[in-house]
């Protein structure tokens, strides 16, 4: 089932030069450059600690620019943060899934937060992909990791954004729904989606960059 | 102000299927105002004298109590990331959950608080002037709450220092919320009261979204 088209807002490229984050006293990475244009996909290397999941976070605007510049088509995001956030999706480590309420209302308050129109054809849809639909009435604390895992991947089908970003997003999922995911960033790339990912498996991508983070951590960029 | 709403009844949905805070305050409440008449004496005259001091105190604690977890929950589950990226704003989303918060515990707070004023033997001429001075004063308990609520959000055992940080911010509010009722029962207006108390909430409502916001943008990073 495909999901209803989104409007995304005007193309643009995202663009990273010279990035540096500061976590405490400790410099994660610097000297950092990337460029993620409309379709393409950026792939997070690295070691555990190398810096992802942080400039993930930074990206998402979480974490503050140590030094260099995070850039829209040239021009830097912090002159416009309310536009940046409204390009983003972020999906973390944690689901912030309820446990109280069902599976259908969570996807559903994600959608109202985002301002969605048009929910029950996007939840249908994605309930539809990740093979939700049994579980629909069911509380959030009745589920198993990897439906809880789904459930919050769901996000990511009924929030229109252009920019996805994406930590672990198959920590405890099955071999299903890595496809499932898998096919549903591939759907959102040539809808012109941006993707920015840190996985340690292989997600079957085409015609994507991967960036290394031991290239750039503090130590040995010095 | 997308969102807003789907926020504020996600939050007492939320607390009403949790069955948490909110039954667990007023608990607390009718329990702690019950407890003066056996620690001070059932002398009617005396409590009559400290009745509206005794309900706004007991409010305050109670309204204290539910605080620690009015943005922690969020940020543990990873849902504040989710709001601090959504189209409202985080300072809209501060409202949201003051607002949440306020009908889910300050409302039924309101709505016993004539109760125990019986049970105090308060005068009757001072009821309405009780329930409209926390129904003006309750808004800024929330508020300024949030701040603290916000500052502590990352700790693990945030609640104490909680206290310590919005205790102190609370005294124009009980002094003035029980400056009201001891105004009417004295035969005075409680108009200047309720006014400073409405001024109180309206400057909460102005700072304390601000000042949260950029707590919660510190504990988000």
């Amino acid at each position: 089932m495909t999901l209803p088209t989104q409007d995304f807002g005007p193309a643009g490229s995202l663009t990273g030069t010279k990035l540096a984050v500061l976590r405490g006293e400790r410099m994660i990475f610097r000297d950092l450059d990337f460029r993620l244009d409309p379709g393409g996909a950026i792939v997070l290397k690295g070691p555990n600690g190398a810096g992802k999941s942080t400039l993930l976070r930074m990206v998402a605007g979480f974490l503050p620019v140590a030094d260099g510049t995070l850039a829209w088509d040239g021009t830097p995001v912090t002159e416009n943060p309310d536009e940046h956030r409204s390009r983003l999706c972020y999906l973390g480590h944690l689901d912030a899934v309820k446990p109280v309420f069902t599976v259908g209302e969570n996807i559903d308050f994600w959608a109202r937060t985002a301002g969605v129109t048009d929910i029950e054809a996007r939840m249908a849809a994605v309930l539809a992909r990740f093979s939700l639909e049994e579980l629909i009435d069911q509380p959030a604390r009745f589920l198993s990791a990897g439906q809880k895992r789904r459930t919050a991947l769901a996000r990511l089908g009924v929030t229109p954004a252009r920019i996805w970003l994406l930590d672990e997003p198959t920590v405890s999922l099955d071999t299903a729904s890595v496809g499932a995911l898998a096919a549903l960033i591939a759907e959102h790339r040539t809808k012109g989606g941006m993707v920015m990912i840190a996985t340690h498996i292989d997600l079957g991508f085409t015609d994507y960059q991967e960036l290394d983070l031991r290239a750039f951590t503090g130590r040995t960029a010095a | 102000m997308t969102g807003f709403w789907a926020l504020v009844r996600r939050d007492v949905l939320l607390a009403i299927r949790q069955g948490g805070a909110g039954t667990m305050a007023v608990v607390f409440f009718v329990m702690a105002v019950t407890l003066f008449p056996l620690g001070v004496g059932p002398e009617i005259e005396v409590l009559r004298r400290i009745s509206s001091g005794v309900i706004w105190v007991a409010a305050l604690l109670s309204c204290l109590l539910s605080l620690d977890r009015l943005f922690q929950a969020d940020f543990e589950d990873g849902s504040l990331d989710i709001m601090a990226l959504s189209p409202l704003p985080l300072w809209g989303v501060v409202i949201a959950k003051c607002l949440a918060h306020w009908i889910t515990t300050a409302l039924p707070l309101i709505i016993v608080a004539p109760v125990l004023a019986i049970l105090l033997n308060m005068p009757a001429a001072g009821f309405p002037a009780l329930v409209g001075a926390m129904a003006l004063g309750t808004p800024a308990l929330s508020l300024i709450g949030a701040i603290g609520a916000s500052l502590t959000v990352a700790m693990r055992r945030g609640g104490v220092l909680l206290s310590l940080l919005v205790l102190p911010l609370y005294v124009p509010v009980i002094i003035f919320g029980s400056g009201a009722v001891d105004a009417v029962v004295g035969g005075y207006s409680a108009a200047p009261y309720l006014m400073i108390l409405g001024a109180l909430a309206l400057f909460a409502l102005v700072l304390s979204p601000v000042a949260s916001a950029g707590a919660l943008r510190l504990a988000l990073a």
